[in-house]
């Protein structure tokens, strides 16, 4: 449908893929965050790809320098940021030359002509501007001289050429507000909040902003504009949020609806020191946070805690996890409850701080001495951190023991449209500590045994300091059963060996059984998958679907135990494939435990799966 | 960044509960627990595990609210033998665990049994920072200049050349000097005592226990087993006489007939009080602000022991961690009108730019 507007014909377009890019001093990531919220508040449903360097500054104008941010919005049902981007912006020659190769012919692609200097041309080895030898005839190029235009936008103000400089983000912004008819008022709130102390710089933002939107306006540089209505989501009040902020939410969330004070340890390390930033925020709400002056302090100021009575919190990415491993095994020893979230990023050692894997798998099962069994869960989408922290919360606290929450850097800082939850409907229920002595000695009188456990979930007593006649002492030497004193008994330690991993794996009693989604109940393949997997993989399914192939998809939040069904699902389909960003540790778990055969399909790129592609090995599979 | 101001807190075990003040007194047989105490025998470990049940009491705290957290080695083992509660941690680990506790509990008396190997090897890290920050714990670190449970290696304050089942030929790392490396962290609270002198102990466990903020305490231990008498002139009567610098706060700080004067560049000496110019003779000042005298005199102690500076070194106030975050905790909590509401967190969730889908 086309519809004549005002300055330029407007186009029902049913999704967009947009890339921002420029040097990480841009403001790329900021300005993507403001069209998400917006097309959010339009009613689009949208998930986001921010992707950025490790260096804070890398050499301006430099490939290594670019950041870039991914939005893809939609009037349906969105499952992941996008394979490629229909709109590029690129704010310099770096931008563009990182970009490019991820574009479809056809593509448009908005430049900053201003940047497109020979220096900046050498730098990324451009001796010809592509702008002018035809390296970019097969795309819609649209040369905007935003800097120029944004600094003369600014004559007025009193602002440095710096600073009027700076404020070209906001005119690209602009920019494609209008081109994707969009209102900007959420973004003049945003930027009223944020430059409130600062009225000049807020005057020169919002006069950039407008500039942007009057650019399309009034010049012909782009015919037509577009238009992306709202998809048809569940009536509810929403919001944009990344997967960190959902965590992060999910555990304070945890922490009122058990009664138990969050206490966090952590240790700064990317991508998982925002889920610090927003806790030590969150004050108001009984948070304590502890910057520890190490990952493994980190880990034992938030089990000190839980021995305390607190929830314990750590937070971490990979190369912090290993440096935790020693207490959570004390943790497994002691049988405390506390929470151990590790934000995979790519490894091994310093690896890809930035960019997203799924390769800690095997280090939270089995990353510790001894045997050692921890609950292990993943969150599929961002979102879905918030609940997958009240899940791992009530694992902890019903069972006594650390759990391992797996997200990752794509989870971590990408976002989507989320249902905001009340309260008052969410599970959780308050946690009472052991106030009694629970057994009675030779004469009768009444003691506390520390290590006798409940029959049900064999979760032992969880009594805190300061309560009068339960004083005991726990500690990392084997314990006997039942006392709790310390034990080298051969038997006894066989004992508890058995009953701790008796404990983990009875939690599969109280998971949900793992649910498949086969709507012609016809298919004969079966994909798999967990953690951030989720969209990429059921997007590629749906596209399939609607091909008319018959395919069915499952997806594992609990890692540790598998839901009880897991093993009869797995053996219903002639062949499971399971993708994951990592070598296939799902997949060895998986074919040890249920002796099924299962195709590993594997890329560790630092980046989600293209649907597309495992669309691709997945037809594979059906035609098979 | 900017700053602000901060309060001082209260004193000492201020927030810890005391017993009921008609409870009968508290006997050393309530703070012994039933497990059998399982050192070598003629070991150090004894005698402080002794003076500690000795004094506990004292304190009239309820034994619920006081918890032992140690980490690895043959001191570790002590929270095992005190009707408290306790935590046998891991290896150096202690202080990170007890300021987790400490930080969430205001209502705890909080110490830490750790040794040379535990404390300033493996767990380094986590005392300089427990003493930075000045968490509300009292450290025990008992010193015996050798790793014991692992079977006779030499540790970080065994003496340069000490022979040992790994340094057969002689050690030639140089060691640290505890109270020195606590001054250098800031520590508000430095003391060091020896096994063998209960009442000096006593007297020491006393002003730490009443100390607000991290106190150090170096006890001297031996280990009959791998490192016998390495002390041993500190506990022959006579010897100890000239060999012990008594600190006491206000008063010349001597031995026998040696006295400590100040020296050339910031430093201590020991000399012959008849020798002493009485204008540079030194007085002991244990609240000093400025810890350089205090770390001139830990500096007195040499290999042969010498001279050994004995009792409180410093005892300064300072506010402490914990004491600061809840302070923080409790003024969000109270700003927001008391505990949270589901309510409050809907708010949270539901954050500033939210938007409605109508059916
Ligand atoms: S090895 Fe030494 S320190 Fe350890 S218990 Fe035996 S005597 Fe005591």
């Amino acid at each position: 449908m086309v519809i004549q507007g005002m300055t330029a014909t407007i186009q029902q377009l049913d999704r967009v893929v947009i890339r921002f890019a420029g040097d990480s001093g841009d403001g790329m990531q900021l300005t993507g965050d403001r069209f998400t919220t917006d097309a959010a508040i339009l009613g689009n449903d949208l998930s986001t790809l921010p992707n950025f360097p490790a260096e804070i500054r890398a050499p301006q104008g430099t490939l290594p320098g670019v950041s870039s941010f991914q939005l893809h919005f939609a009037d349906h049902d969105v499952l992941t940021p996008g394979d490629e981007p229909d709109v590029l912006v690129a704010m310099n020659p770096a931008a563009l030359k990182a970009n490019l190769a991820d574009l479809p012919r056809g593509a448009t692609i908005i430049v900053d002509t201003d940047e497109f200097t020979k220096r900046n041309l050498a730098k990324v080895g451009y001796a010809v501007s592509p702008l002018d030898d035809g390296t970019l005839e097969s795309y819609a190029v649209h040369p905007v001289a935003l800097t120029s235009i944004t600094v003369e936008a600014l004559a007025g103000t009193e602002l440095s050429r710096k600073d009027k400089e700076r404020a070209k983000n906001m005119f690209a912004l602009g920019l494609l507000s209008w081109l994707y008819t969009r209102p900007t008022q959420s973004t003049e709130r945003f930027l009223a909040l944020k430059f409130g102390g600062k009225p000049d710089l807020l005057h020169a933002n919002l006069l950039a902003l407008r500039a942007g939107v009057n650019y399309g306006e009034t010049t012909e540089e782009f015919a037509v504009r577009y238009e992306v209505g709202p998809a048809p989501m569940k009536p509810g009040r929403y919001r944009n949020i990344t997967g960190n902020i959902a965590l992060s939410y999910g555990l304070v969330t945890a922490s009122h609806k058990t009664g138990l004070p969050l206490v966090l340890g952590s240790y700064p390390i990317t991508p998982a020191s925002d889920i610090l930033h927003t806790l030590s925020g969150l004050k108001r709400f009984g948070v304590t946070t502890i910057q520890a002056e190490d990952e493994i302090a980190g880990v034992g100021a938030a089990l000190g805690a839980a021995f305390g009575g607190a929830l314990g919190v750590t937070t971490t990415s990979g190369p912090g996890l290993a440096l935790k491993a020693e207490t959570i095994g004390l943790a497994v020893s002691l049988e405390l409850p506390l929470i151990v979230c590790d934000i995979q990023r790519g490894g091994p050692s310093t690896g890809l701080p930035t960019k997203t894997e799924q390769a800690d798998l095997l280090q939270a099962m089995f990353g510790r001495n001894g045997e050692s069994p921890v609950a292990v869960v993943a969150p599929q989408s961002p979102g879905d951190c918030f609940d997958i922290a009240l899940e791992a919360v009530r694992i902890a606290t019903t069972y006594r023991t650390p759990v391992i929450v797996l997200s990752d850097g794509y989870l971590a800082n990408g976002s989507e449209p989320w249902a905001i939850p009340s309260i008052a409907d969410l599970p959780g229920q308050r946690v009472a500590y052991t106030t009694e002595p629970n057994a009675v000695d030779d004469k009768g009188d009444p003691v506390f045994h520390p290590y006798l456990r409940d029959p049900e979930t064999l979760a032992r007593p969880w009594a805190v300091p300061g309560t009068a006649g339960l004083e005991h002492r726990v500690g990392g030497i084997e314990k006997a059963d039942v006392t709790g004193n310390i034990s080298y008994d051969p038997d006894n330690h066989d004992l508890m060996v058995r009953l701790r991993q008796a404990k983990i794996d009875g939690i599969a009693d109280t998971i949900p059984p793992l649910e498949v989604d086969d709507p012609s109940a016809d298919a004969k393949v079966l994909v798999l998958g967990w953690g951030s997997t989720y969209g990429p993989i059921a997007a590629a399914v749906r596209d399939l679907r609607l091909q008319g192939h018959h395919v069915a998809r499952a997806h594992l939040r609990h890692l540790n135990p598998f839901p009880p069904n897991t093993g009869e699902v797995l053996q219903a389909y002639d062949r499971v494939i399971l993708p994951e960003m990592n070598l296939g540790q799902l997949a060895l778990l998986l074919r040890a435990r249920y002796l099924v055969d299962i195709q590993s399909h594997t890329a560790v790129r630092g980046l989600p799966f293209p649907s597309s592609a495992l669309a691709d090995v997945i037809l594979k599979a059906v035609n098979a | 960044m900017s700053t602000i101001e901060l309060g001082m807190p209260g004193r000492g075990l201020a927030g810890v509960p005391l017993l009921a003040e008609d409870a009968p007194a508290q006997t050393k047989k309530e703070f012994t627990s039933d497990q059998e105490v399982r050192w070598c025998p003629g070991c150090g470990d004894y005698a402080i595990l002794a003076t500690m049940q000795g004094f506990l009491p004292e304190l009239g705290l309820k034994r619920e609210n006081i918890v032992f957290v140690s980490g690895i080695g043959c001191s570790s083992r002590f929270p095992y033998y005190l009707d408290t509660y306790g935590m046998h941690s891991i290896h150096g680990r202690a202080p990170a665990i007890a300021t987790g506790l400490a930080t969430s509990r205001r209502d705890l008396s909080v110490f830490v049994v750790t040794g040379d190997g535990d404390a300033l090897s493996i767990g380094g890290n986590h005392l300089i920072h427990a003493l930075r920050r000045n968490v509300n714990l009292t450290i025990l670190l008992f010193n015996n200049e050798i790793y014991g449970l692992t079977k006779g290696q030499y540790s970080p304050t065994s003496q340069v050349g000490s022979i040992t089942k790994s340094t057969p030929m002689g050690s030639v790392d140089n060691p640290f000097n505890p109270v020195s490396l606590a001054l250098g962290a800031e520590a508000t609270f430095v003391a060091r005592s020896m096994d063998s002198d209960r009442k000096h102990l006593t007297e020491v466990l006393r002003a730490a226990t009443a100390h607000r903020g991290t106190s150090l305490v170096e006890i001297y231990q031996n280990c009959p087993i791998f490192n016998d008498g390495v002390f041993a002139v500190l506990k022959d009567r006579e010897q100890a006489a000239t060999r012990i610098l008594h600190l006491v706060d206000g008063e010349e700080i001597s031995a026998g007939d040696t006295v400590v004067v100040r020296g050339e560049a910031g430093s201590l000496t020991v000399v012959d009080r008849a020798d002493a110019d009485p204008a540079r003779i030194v007085r002991h000042d244990v609240h000093a602000e400025d810890p350089s005298q205090a770390f001139a005199i830990s500096r007195l102690i040499d290999p042969t022991l010498a001279h050994v500076p004995m009792g409180i070194f410093r005892d300064v106030d300072r506010p402490t961690y914990d004491d600061l975050v809840r302070d923080q905790v409790d003024a969000s909590v109270e700003g927001l009108g008391g505990a949270a509401s589901d309510a409050d967190l809907d708010e949270l969730l539901t954050g500033k730019d939210s938007w409605t889908v109508s059916a």
